[in-house]
């Protein structure tokens, strides 16, 4: 029964999320260089707050697949490094959690240019 | 007097246009104007392994097919006039190495072909060339990677976009031609810029510079869009075609149905990702040689003036927030009493 | 043609009569369905890796992002991404696919310039910022709440 409701939730949260995306993209001048870069620092200030790790319980994926997960899991990796090595761990701990979402984009995208032509 | 008004060149031994030829790629070969085309290439890389080298491909041979068509080889062309969207223009610079002709770079963005046919023209009506080649390029994904985004990126663009035309088209101008159009006279452009920022409206800004070229054509030749049976611009899409025509309306200038737009000519609505209609460099080059050129040929028009209207940013520019200054060349072409294929 | 302030403000309004609206409703619901079932995928993985690989909630995060991106970046190189992107917009480029595709898609466009310039020195050419801003953040975020628990 859980899981069920989540699959729904993480539907609607992250359609939700890319809608308030939309909304910035169309209604202002904001490129999407723009409206991602707001997004990330959007989760980044949630999470701060307190209201992002809520989010991910209760919609799963919808909350974790959308870019403003990486500002989340930022300021997570900060906290947990601070918490055990003072103000420096916040540096030190940014990248901690995030590293498979860019290794991985890294990697895989310099294979794809290996592989791939673009088409135009 | 050579010097018409204040921007306008006459050219008193009308020159001819001996031949011209336009070869574009997949998308503009699908849309209306295909069959009036030299040559389609139905891959975009034409067997090149970049797409800088593409369009290098398709400038080397829009200009082969009008030396072809012209009779005229390349140790008989005094000089080139020729320009694209590329930074430095290493389009025309790599095909100028590979034509081996005196060779004179200009840049007008979208405007460069009636600007270096202006150019062209008035050299050999001055004497200084028995022979001018006219050229210029664009493809859509050097323009994409250099202005916008990498090609296989996913953005979502406006409805005010407009698609970069792969193509590339050339012409010769000489003295003598039986049997071919002439070109009387060019007005040379002002820069003109009323405020459009962003890169996706392209149309909008460019449409002021067309305004204002094509007025100032009518008030240095004293001349009325009853003289022409098509007047047409470059560039400027739906979208930037309709406001033109009402700045040129607020300055008591009504063009009706002959006034078209080149970029909208050169592709059908529902293709795929066309927007608001083409643009580049090869937009106005390849309608104007291909498709305008057969139909003069067929006796459809006597006079036509062709305006190409050029964006003059660059990728920099608009990132420090700076407006889109335009300009717009237009130039007087003839049928006389000739006929051709 | 004048082309002093009076002017600019003039063709400001002439514009606003010609150039359409962009059409913002069908764009969200685009965006949503997309967007939804982008995230409904990365569920589905999510689950997949307890069930079948021992992961719990807080550690099947990593593996799933690596699966998405790994998609979105054949996607990419397939040549279907940017058509998705056009008509999903936001709904493809807010998930992470989106970051993945904006790194792809770079790539494979600079290799004309070699591996090292090209791949390499321009891969973060547009997904940069996201990074760059994200990080600054995070850093920001946590000095203040590392501040504000020491000294409450």
């Amino acid at each position: 029964m859980d899981i069920d409701i989540t699959f729904l939730w993480a539907f609607v949260v992250g359609g939700a999320i890319c809608v308030i995306g939309q909304l910035m993209m169309d209604l202002t001048t904001m490129t999407p260089a723009h409206v991602m870069t707001t997004l990330v620092c959007a989760g980044a200030v949630l999470d701060g707050l307190g209201l992002y790790e809520p989010l991910i319980k209760f919609a799963g994926a919808g909350a974790t697949v959308p870019i403003t997960s990486f500002g989340n899991a930022l300021v997570h990796g900060a906290m947990s490094e601070a918490e055990t090595n003072g103000i420096i761990g916040i540096i030190t701990g940014i990248f901690e959690v995030t590293s498979a979402g860019i290794s991985a984009a890294i990697v895989f995208s310099f294979f794809a240019a290996l592989l791939f032509r673009p088409k135009g | 007097m050579p010097l018409l008004g204040k921007q306008t060149w006459k050219f008193n031994s009308e020159p001819y246009l001996l031949a011209t030829a336009a070869v574009v790629g997949p998308k503009e070969g699908e849309g209306p104007l295909g069959e009036d085309f030299d040559n389609v290439h139905e891959d975009p890389y034409v067997g090149q392994d970049s797409w800088e080298k593409a369009e290098r491909r398709f400038f080397e041979e829009a200009c082969e097919r009008a030396m072809d068509k012209a009779g005229v080889c390349g140790e008989q062309i005094n000089v080139l006039y020729a320009g694209d969207l590329l930074n430095q223009i290493i389009t025309s610079n790599f095909a100028a190495r590979q034509l081996a002709v005196p060779f004179l770079g200009v840049f007008g963005a979208c405007s460069t072909s009636m600007e270096s046919l202006a150019l062209a023209a008035m050299t050999v009506d001055a004497g200084f060339a028995d022979y001018a080649l006219a050229a210029t390029s664009s493809h859509n994904s050097t323009a994409e990677r250099q202005f916008r985004y990498p090609t296989e990126y996913g953005g979502q663009k406006p409805p005010t976009s407009q698609c970069t035309v792969t193509g590339a088209g050339a012409a010769i101008v000489g003295k003598q031609g039986q049997n071919r159009p002439r070109i009387t006279h060019a007005t040379i452009g002002k820069v003109v810029d009323l405020g459009v920022i962003s890169p996706f409206e392209m149309g909008p800004a460019m449409a002021p510079a067309a305004a204002d070229t094509i007025a100032q054509h009518f008030q240095d030749t004293g001349r009325t869009p009853e003289d022409y049976d098509l007047i047409i611009t470059g560039d400027l899409a739906r979208i930037g075609h309709k406001l033109a025509e009402e700045l040129l309306e607020q300055q008591g200038i009504y063009l009706g149905d002959k006034f078209k737009d080149c970029g909208i000519l050169m592709y059908d609505p529902d293709q795929s990702e066309v927007f608001s209609g083409g643009s580049g460099c090869a937009c106005c080059a390849t309608v104007t040689y291909g498709h305008l050129m057969k139909r003069m040929g067929r006796g459809e028009f006597d006079r036509i003036l062709v305006c190409a209207t050029g964006a003059l940013l660059s990728p920099m520019s608009s990132q420090q927030g700076e407006s889109i200054p335009c300009i717009a060349h237009a130039v007087v072409i003839e049928r006389g009493e000739s006929t051709w294929t | 043609m004048k082309q002093g302030q009076q002017a600019k403000a003039d063709y400001k309004k002439l514009q606003k009569k010609h150039v359409p609206k962009k059409p913002v409703l069908s764009n969200c619901i685009k965006a949503f369905l997309v967007g939804g079932s982008i995230c409904l995928l990365g569920q589905f993985v999510q689950q997949f890796f307890i069930a079948y690989f021992g992961f719990n909630d807080k550690t099947a995060g990593s593996p799933t992002v690596a699966v998405m991106v790994f998609i979105a970046v054949l996607l990419t190189g397939l040549g279907v991404y940017d058509r998705l992107g056009q008509w999903a917009g936001a709904g493809s480029a807010v998930p992470v696919t989106g970051f993945a595709n904006a790194m792809s898609s770079a790539a494979m466009e600079h290799r004309s310039e070699g591996l090292v310039l090209g791949v390499g020195g321009q891969m973060f050419k547009v997904a940069g910022p996201v990074i760059v801003f994200g990080t600054v953040a995070a850093f920001i975020v946590g000095l203040i709440r590392e501040l504000v628990t020491k000294f409450m």
